[in-house]
């Protein structure tokens, strides 16, 4: 047992776990956050995406002891009213059906946004294929990613002119 | 009255957002009922409870497990109430026989075809009656008066009264026998794309599913359980478990031996240290080479009959020309994202037990009968389900968790492991299945016979399992032979329903073979099922359909060929055109397009996303779903050995509704069954190859 100290969606935790214990299993378990969920254990599904350092990785093979010090953000902090980007495209095109593996999408999706704001269906692919969803949501990822990148376009462009006038 | 074409869409999407807030999930503590904040409600029936702050709760009693019900039912429900779509609730209903039937359940794309008439009669004579009470409190004919948007309205003075100021009044009076229904020409709710009501609660990470369920006092379990189905333990040494920090019990469970820590990590790793050892029984001696040898030989004699029409063996001794062939399907694992698990609280006097379920009535009756209680003390809380496909219409998960915590005395939340979902599953069975074809002179068919082999999963019937042979002995071609007999082959392996049922294979073995007979008499895959189907007007229709949709028989890039499948499934009948291609030896399927009919349609948007779920569920099975057993045990453990389609193999689907006003079909299940066979018909147009065993894999094409 060891305590580590990390931050979640701004805020400072300390928890007192198996520094092997992984990152999915402390946020869920030990701190009650259970958004981020369960599915293989394996970094196979990305169910259980989150945000380190800005980095979308899998909590569920992250020791929670490689996240002492830095900064952790979940589906429950990727906007403080579902208003990111991609929770309003996501909800625009009603793109999850049973929504268990959509925490993970949404959060590799937020990832891949962050890092290059208009994707091609193949850099979609390149990203995505990474999380599974069972119930074939793929096509409405797809619709909804690039619904994403154009309310990014759009709220960056109004930021611009706004900095200018 | 609003009629039809004054709700236009944007209003639907703007009441359909705000709908989404106001949904509550309830999630009772044991012990104490669900908290009723606020103002009183009067029950008008078994799904219509009204609070006087004019909110209507309505008792959802299906399972949300992606597929809609409750968006659809919620719109059907409102539709007849005449209520304000922006008041509605849903509160996820309790097992209660008497109001909700002897088998409270999710399963067989039932949920709008056995709910449309139940839920419209409950709202229509909630509205009767809420219309009788307002007409006694003004003091006029009830002719006088009308419901409107959640309030009555006194023709005469313009008076106004809400549904939550008579609710209570209303529920007092007698319940009408046969409510008047809408005219279909009326309908607000029902027809229409309203956005789904689970939406807003998935996107932010506060939907509760089964594994997020919290209870004071909880502990955490996991169960290691025999490798070999039908296995016993003999003995285990925890000794090493009981070192592993947070690990607090080890107690055996009839299923294994359970671990209980502070946290599903600690007790995954006090499994890790646990010694075990198994009697594996009589399934240890079965590999997947020796089953398919046992079917086989049951394959070489006649088995129990499951359909004949004319003399079969007759018209193919004499046809001018026969075929034969043999198709193969896999044992299939359910292998929804979220994996099982459940959430007990076993005490002297009652149970709690929440979990993602698709029938509340199984998990309490095996909940009642571990823990000794009645029926009545067992309390199933259903949350959201991370898929179900058949698989949570099991209740050995919910055991698990019961036995659990009455061994322990406390509650608990056990969860299985994504190695322990996809090794002790309840699977879609294997099948061994042969046909036969005749053909006169002129091409066409004159006889079908196939002869079935596979476990039986749904009970026998003069020897035969009606759900083992859907899709081959209800074939949907009008041919004057056709014989079809099935024998149980079985060794032990557990079975049960996976999406689709029976069709998920034998609609691929069917609709290969119907192409393999078109082809052998020189037709057009297309024509040939036409005239086959001339007396089958929906199956023609959605078969035309997604042939012009597809623009089958226009020319495609080189290197590109289609095929086409039907089925009628479900009470619904839906027709594919895949296209597909091998770039660089890989098989890849571009686009699949879609006819369906499905009735009368609830909710189009929903409609058109769970074909699209069906083809990818289909299509994850066609090419690369298998499983296997040695000595007894599973081979594949996680999605590295058995990888459902991914984002980068998904190809354009497209999806055609034909507008019916025939009774409502299912929906869930309707699409999986045809994907395969419109992928492997495409492949033999492409490379005059016939793969006949699933999966399909790109170097069966080498």
């Amino acid at each position: 047992m060891a305590q580590i100290k990390f931050n979640v969606n701004g805020k400072p935790q300390s928890v007192d776990v198996s520094p092997a214990m992984p990152l999915l299993w402390v946020l869920r378990d030990t701190l009650g956050m259970t958004g981020t969920k369960f599915g293989c254990g394996m970094a196979l599904c990305g169910a259980c995406t989150v945000h380190l350092n800005g980095q979308a990785i899998r909590s569920c093979i992250t020791p929670v002891s490689s996240v002492a010090g830095k900064s952790v953000t979940t589906i429950e902090g990727l906007s403080a009213d579902s208003t990111h980007a991609v929770q309003r495209a996501w909800v625009e095109n009603d793109v999850p059906q049973c929504g268990y593996c959509q925490s993970g999408q949404i959060m590799a999706a937020a990832g891949l946004l962050a890092k290059n704001s208009k994707p091609t269906d193949a850099d979609i692919d390149e990203v995505m294929k990474g999380n599974l969803c069972r119930c074939g949501t793929y096509q409405s990822i797809r619709k909804a990613i690039h619904r994403a990148s154009e309310i990014l376009t759009a709220s960056n462009g109004a930021a611009n002119k706004g900095g200018v006038a | 009255m609003k009629t039809i074409n004054k709700v236009n869409r944007r209003d639907f999407l703007k009441t359909g957002a705000a709908g989404a807030a106001g949904l509550t999930l309830t999630f009772a503590l044991p012990g104490r009922l669900a908290a009723q904040a606020g103002a009183p409600v009067a029950k008008l029936n078994g799904y219509v409870h009204i609070g006087a702050d004019d909110n209507i709760t309505f008792m959802l009693t299906k399972s949300e497990m992606g597929q809609g019900p409750l968006t659809a039912l919620s719109q059907i429900l409102a539709d007849e109430l005449d209520c304000d779509w922006k008041k509605i609730r849903t509160q996820i209903a309790g097992v209660d026989p008497k109001l909700y039937g002897p088998l409270q359940g999710t399963f067989g794309s039932l949920s709008v075809r056995t709910s449309w008439q139940p839920l419209r009669a409950a709202g229509a004579s909630a509205r009767e009656m809420l219309i009788q009470a307002a007409a006694q409190k003004w003091g006029v004919d009830k002719s006088q008066c009308r419901a409107e948007n959640g309030a009555i309205i006194n023709t005469s003075s313009n008076a106004r009264l809400t549904y939550g100021s008579v609710a209570e009044a209303a529920a007092k009076l007698p319940v009408p026998t046969t409510p008047a229904l809408k005219d279909p020409k009326q309908f607000r709710y029902i027809g229409k794309s309203v956005k789904r009501l689970d939406t807003s609660l998935k996107v932010n990470g506060t939907a509760v599913f089964g594994i997020d369920a919290k209870v004071p006092g909880m502990l955490y379990a996991v169960v290691a359980k025999c490798p070999v189905f039908g296995g016993k333990v003999i003995s285990f040494d925890d000794s090493k478990t009981k070192t592993v920090p947070g690990v607090k019990q080890v107690v055996q469970i009839s299923s294994g031996v359970a671990v209980v820590a502070d946290n599903t990590w600690n007790a995954m790793e006090g499994r890790r240290a646990l010694k075990v050892t198994w009697d594996e029984g009589p399934v240890a001696k079965w590999s997947t080479p020796g089953i398919r040898q046992m079917f086989m030989d049951l394959a070489a004699k006649p088995g129990a009959e499951a359909r004949k029409i004319g003399d079969a063996d007759a018209a193919l001794s004499g046809a001018s020309k026969k075929i034969e062939a043999v198709y193969e399907a896999p044992y299939l694992s359910h292998a929804p994202m979220e994996p099982m698990n459940c959430t007990a609280h076993v005490r002297a006097d009652g149970c709690d037990v929440w979990a993602a379920t698709q029938i509340q009535t199984a998990a309490r009756g095996k909940a009642a009968e571990i823990t000794g209680l009645p029926p009545e003390k067992v309390e199933i809380h259903t949350l959201f389900l991370g898929g179900g496909f058949g698989r949570r219409g099991g209740d050995d998960f919910v055991a698990d968790a019961v036995e659990t915590s009455k061994a322990i005395g406390a509650p608990v939340k056990l969860t299985w492991s994504r190695e322990d979902d996809m090794q002790h599953d309840l699977y879609r069975p294997a099948s061994y299945t042969k046909f036969a074809g005749a053909l006169d002179s002129d091409g066409w068919p004159v006889a079908f016979t196939s002869r079935v082999v596979c476990p039986s999963f749904a009970g026998l019937q003069k020897g035969v399992d009606r759900a083992a042979v859907e899709g081959i002995a209800d074939l949907v071609y009008s041919i004057p032979n056709v014989h079809v007999d099935y024998h149980v082959g079985e060794p032990g392996i557990p079975t049960t329903y996976w999406r689709s049922v029976g069709y998920s294979q034998n609609t691929f073995f069917t609709e290969s073979f119907i192409d393999e007979m078109a082809h052998a008499g020189g037709k057009d895959p297309l024509e040939f099922r036409r005239r086959l189907l001339a007396n089958n007007k929906r199956a023609l229709t959605v078969l035309e359909l997604a042939a012009d949709k597809a623009g089958w028989g226009k020319p495609l890039p080189s290197g590109r060929a289609r095929g086409i499948s039907v089925v009628n499934n479900i009470g619904s009948f839906n027709a594919q055109v895949a296209e597909v291609s091998i770039e660089k030896g890989k098989l890849k399927v571009h686009r699949v397009v879609c006819a369906v009919d499905c009735g009368q349609n609830i909710n189009p948007a929903i409609t058109e996303q769970q074909i699209q779920s069906g083809i990818v569920y289909g299509l994850s099975a066609a090419l690369k779903g298998e499983i296997t057993i040695d000595r007894g045990r599973v081979k594949q453990a996680n999605f590295n050995e058995y990888d459902p389609l991914r984002m980068d193999e998904m190809p354009v689907v497209e999806v055609y509704i034909v507008p019916s006003q025939a009774n409502p079909g299912g929906i869930g299940e309707a699409s999986t069954p045809t994907a395969a066979p419109a992928v492997a018909n495409a492949l033999f147009a492409l490379t005059g190859k016939r793969l006949r065993k699933l999966p399909m894999r790109s170097q069966d094409l080498a």
